[in-house]
C-alpha cells in the first residue's frame, strides 16, 4: 500500500479584520485596500480546508485520523481565530496584514509541527464563497 | 401573484452586546459573540417581493432596478462596515441577525416600486444560520 491518498478536513470560523498598512498614509491604504481598510473593521465567515497527503497506514487504513486532525484544528486554529478580531486579538497579525494569504500561511505554520513530517500538508482558505487561497503551492 | 427574489451579499463586523448588562452577563448570554473587539460574517441577503407580472414586460418588477435599490438603500450602508458603530439604522439596537433583518426591511420598504409589495427579508449570517422576516 504505497499509493498516496489525500484526506481533507473542513472547518469554519468567523472573524473581524481590516486590511491596513500602518507605514502608508490613509490615502495609500484607501487606494490599495478600498473598503477593506475601513477603520472599524468588517468580517467574514472563513471556511478552512485542511488537506493531508500520504500513504495509507496498513494497520489503521488511515492516512491520518481525521478526528485527530479536527482536534488539532480546533485547538491550534479555531480557538485562536474564531469570533476574534484578527488584527487586534491574534498574535500572528500584530505586525502583519491579515489577508487570506497571510492567514493561510499562519494556519499552515500552526499545524505543521503537529502533523507527522512524512505527511504533506496543504491549506485552502475561503474568505468568501468566491475568494479563496491555497498554501503551499 | 408571483414572488421574485434577488440575492445580494455583504461582509460586516459586529458583536452581540447589551450595554445595560455587565460584561459577565453579556458573556454568559452571548458567549464568544460578545468578544469586545468584534468578529464578523459574510451575510447573504434574499429580498423577496410579490406582484402580478406586467402584461407589457412579463416582469413583476425590473430586477436590475430592484438590485440597484438594494445596493443603494442597504448594501452601501452595511458592506465592509461595523454594524454596531457605522450603521445608522442599527444605532441603539442589538446587532442580532433578527434585528438586522427588520432594519433592512424598514430601509427598503419605502423605496420599492409601487407595483410590488415586500414579502420577505431572508438573511443568512452563516451558511448554517438564517432568519426570515415577513413584516409582521
Amino acid at each position: 500500500m504505497d499509493k498516496k491518498v489525500a484526506v481533507f478536513r473542513r472547518e469554519h470560523f468567523n472573524a473581524a479584520h481590516r486590511l491596513y498598512n500602518s507605514n502608508w498614509t490613509e490615502e495609500q491604504n484607501a487606494a490599495c485596500f478600498g473598503k477593506c481598510s475601513y477603520p472599524n473593521y468588517h468580517g467574514h465567515n472563513y471556511e478552512l480546508e485542511i488537506k493531508v497527503v500520504g500513504t495509507v497506514n496498513e494497520e489503521t487504513g488511515f492516512v491520518m485520523d481525521t478526528k485527530k486532525l479536527s482536534d488539532l484544528a480546533q485547538e491550534l486554529v479555531l480557538e485562536k481565530f474564531d469570533h476574534k478580531n484578527l488584527n487586534l486579538d491574534v498574535e500572528e497579525f500584530k505586525h502583519k496584514n491579515p489577508t487570506a494569504e497571510n492567514i493561510a500561511i499562519a494556519i499552515y505554520n500552526l499545524l505543521r509541527p503537529h502533523i507527522d513530517s512524512a505527511l504533506e500538508l496543504y491549506i485552502r482558505l475561503y474568505e468568501t464563497p468566491r475568494n479563496f487561497v491555497e498554501y503551499p503551492v | 401573484m408571483v414572488y421574485l427574489t434577488r440575492v445580494e451579499h455583504f461582509n460586516a463586523a459586529h458583536k452581540l452586546y447589551n450595554q445595560a448588562w455587565s460584561s459577565e452577563k453579556n458573556e454568559e448570554v452571548f458567549g464568544k459573540c460578545a468578544n469586545a473587539n468584534w468578529h464578523g460574517h459574510n451575510y447573504e441577503l434574499y429580498v423577496t417581493v410579490k406582484g402580478k407580472p406586467n402584461p407589457d414586460t412579463g416582469f413583476v418588477c425590473d430586477v436590475k432596478q430592484l438590485s440597484l435599490l438594494i445596493k443603494e438603500q442597504v448594501i452601501e450602508k452595511v458592506d465592509h462596515r461595523n454594524l454596531n458603530m457605522d450603521v445608522d439604522f442599527m444605532k441603539g439596537k442589538l446587532c442580532s441577525t433578527e434585528n438586522l433583518a427588520i432594519g433592512i426591511w424598514n430601509e427598503l420598504q419605502p423605496h420599492l416600486p409601487a407595483e410590488v409589495q415586500l414579502h420577505c427579508i431572508k438573511l443568512y449570517e452563516t451558511p448554517r444560520i438564517y432568519v426570515e422576516y415577513f413584516g409582521e
